[in-house]
């Protein structure tokens, strides 16, 4: 019963922590149509971003948060417009290439500035040490994660779903020729969607830092971890994204727990699974020809 | 679309130099650069098989359009295999080659009936899914594989029982040289055949090539089942050039350097492997001589400026200059 608890409290939170960093990517895919291998490099630079501001500057961890988130967004914007904006309708390989080595520049800027090793945030009191949830005490930064990581889904489906905002975006993502021909300045939507996706990862870097550990090959480690929730979940759509999230987090901690030394390959497996029955994603639209 | 019209296919009748001048080229770079640097003849081995393993990729990703980041899978079985039929059949090394590229087929054709039903992302996902898959079943697989220590001292007989393995990698040197020449000849003519065109026309328009009747799946399969024997016969190469097979040869880090060492060099055309591979192995010997991370620095930057500014990399560059020469000339 504990373990199933644990599993379950270890596999949400993580799975919250890759919506939150991956749901960005699945715009980005789904509205531009570009592979971003650099995406995971946006989840690095806000938890870096932290790490500096809080050891630096002595700024209280909750500050240095929304510091880094922002500033995450807004370095993304130049990074969309003057470099991955220039390979928009290329080919999907010149798509990777491109912005795997945007990701390898980053990697090395950090690496130059920073230094290779490990950065861990230092929570504040707060967040750290065990929660009692009534039948056993949790961690508590994993129950924080949980409802940081729903609160950001629900403000994500309401602002997707009601806002002005969101209703050009889902237009642009099902047609862009006619989205632009009705007026919506798709150019400056693809800059603010991929704003708010960057921003998004930053803040999954930060939460999630404990069970993703910042280090400067970050975006690297991590990429396929990040681009198979994407897959899986089809791209595009953010409650596939989020389905796969769970789907691959659960059944990652699952198998960490239950049987450690296959969970690699379990979790390579289900993707395959997945990916063999559904090569769309779990909520992908079938793709033409 | 240019490529296709241009195609060898449609060329003049062949004069000896269009029909054997790149191999002679690549052999007289391979030797000029094995006279001038003696010592780093190792160095110019991996060149040599890496050249083969990104050929396969030239031939998969760059003729056909299959986007895959799993070709590790393909050079770790052949790799492995030939180990395994050193150790326990026999240290013959031309079978063993044979074995090489029959396991990176097999792999690849199993692989392929999967893989290449998808594309896009799903296709990418898949062969990195499926090369990992593999990587756990050797790691796991301790009693056949060695696991994580891999196998060492794989036995090498000499060539033809005469030419022996040295230990300055001399032979090691001339034996992937050959090999590579002769992958290379073989592939030139496959892509200037109608089965290469046909490769080229499925990457060109998928749609339309099935609607002028071509069996699109089976031609993929066939062409991603070629480059795995190709991939697998650089894997060969490598277990019996270094008597070594661990877990890298199937690693992701191989299939993602492969890919950028085409692209350097030029993803549409078989010489954008040859010019690529020693590009990025001697700048990342340079730089990383210096320091490890002015390496990715590099290759990153050059990867941008690659796609951005060379989109046919290094072969485009060259092949431009070349045709300016020819037409000065004439």
């Amino acid at each position: 019963m504990t373990l199933v608890g644990s599993i379950l409290i270890d596999g949400t939170a993580y799975a919250m922590i890759l919506f939150m960093i991956t749901v960005g990517l699945s715009i980005t895919l789904g509205l531009m149509h570009v592979v971003n291998m650099a995406h995971g490099a946006f989840a690095m630079l806000g938890g870096f971003a932290a790490v500096e501001l809080m050891s630096r500057l002595g700024l209280r961890f909750e500050l240095a948060l929304v510091i880094a988130v922002v500033a995450t967004a807004l370095v993304s914007v130049p990074i969309e417009r003057f470099v991955i904006s220039r390979v928009y309708g290329r080919p999907e390989l010149d798509q990777a290439l491109l912005t795997i080595g945007v990701a390898f520049v980053a990697i090395a800027l950090v690496n130059l500035w920073l230094g290779a090793s490990f950065s861990s945030i230092d929570l504040p009191a707060w967040l750290s040490g065990p929660v009692d949830l009534g039948f056993r005490s949790f961690p508590r930064h994993r129950v924080a994660v949980i409802v940081l990581g729903c609160l950001v889904s629900a403000a994500l489906w309401l602002f997707i779903g009601r806002s002005r905002f969101g209703v050009k975006l889902r237009a642009a993502v099902d047609n862009p020729g006619i989205a632009q021909s009705v007026g919506i300045n798709t150019s400056l939507l693809y800059s603010l969607a991929f704003a708010i996706g960057a921003g998004l990862a930053a803040l999954g870097g930060i939460a999630g830092a404990e069970l993703l550990p910042m280090e400067a090959n970050y975006p690297v480690k991590y990429l396929v971890l990040f681009l198979a929730v994407v897959a899986v979940g089809g791209q595009g759509t953010l409650f596939g994204t989020f389905l796969a999230a769970l789907l691959l987090g659960l059944v990652d901690t699952a198998s960490k727990y239950l049987l450690p030394d296959l969970a690699s390959i379990s979790f390579y497996l289900t993707m395959l699974l997945v990916l063999a029955l559904r090569p769309q994603g779990l909520l992908g639209r079938k793709d033409v020809a | 679309m240019v490529d296709i019209v241009t195609s060898p296919a449609r060329t003049e009748p062949a004069r000896w130099r269009a029909v054997v001048g790149p191999e002679l080229a690549v052999v007289a770079v391979g030797l000029l650069a094995a006279i001038i640097f003696p010592d780093d003849l190792g160095f110019i081995t991996r060149i040599n098989i890496l050249a083969i393993f990104t050929l396969s990729l030239a031939l998969v990703v760059g003729q056909a359009g299959i986007g895959t980041l799993g070709q590790a899978a393909l050079f770790g079985a052949g790799s492995y295999a030939a180990a395994l039929w050193a150790l326990h059949v026999t240290p013959e090394p031309l079978s063993g080659l044979l074995i090489g590229a029959l396991a990176g087929a097999v792999v690849a054709t199993g692989s392929g009936l999967l893989i290449l039903r998808t594309r896009g992302l799903t296709l990418i996902m898949l062969s990195i899914a499926f090369a990992q898959v593999l990587l756990e079943i050797a790691n796991k697989a301790a009693f056949v594989t060695g696991g994580d220590d891999g196998m060492a001292d794989i036995p090498v007989n000499p060539i033809f029982g005469v030419v022996a393995f040295d230990f300055h990698s001399r032979v090691g040197f001339g034996y992937t040289l050959a090999a590579l020449v002769a992958v290379y000849f073989c592939l030139r003519r496959l892509v200037a055949s109608p089965f290469g065109l046909t490769c080229r026309g499925i990457k060109g328009d998928r749609l339309r090539m099935r609607a002028v009747g071509a069996p699109v799946f089976r031609h993929l399969l066939c062409v991603y089942a070629l480059g795995g024997a190709v991939a697998g016969i650089a894997g060969a190469l490598s277990a019996q050039t270094t008597q070594v097979v661990g877990l890298s040869n199937l690693d992701f880090e191989l299939s993602a350097e492969g890919l950028v060492m085409l692209a350097i060099g030029g993803v549409g055309h078989l010489g954008g492997a040859l010019l690529g591979v020693p590009a990025f192995m001697i700048v990342r010997h340079v730089t990383a001589t210096i320091n490890p991370n002015h390496w990715l620095l590099v290759i990153g930057l050059l990867l941008v400026v690659t796609v951005l500014y060379l989109p046919g990399g290094l072969y485009g560059v060259f092949d431009k200059w070349r045709r300016r020469t020819e037409r000065s000339g004439s």
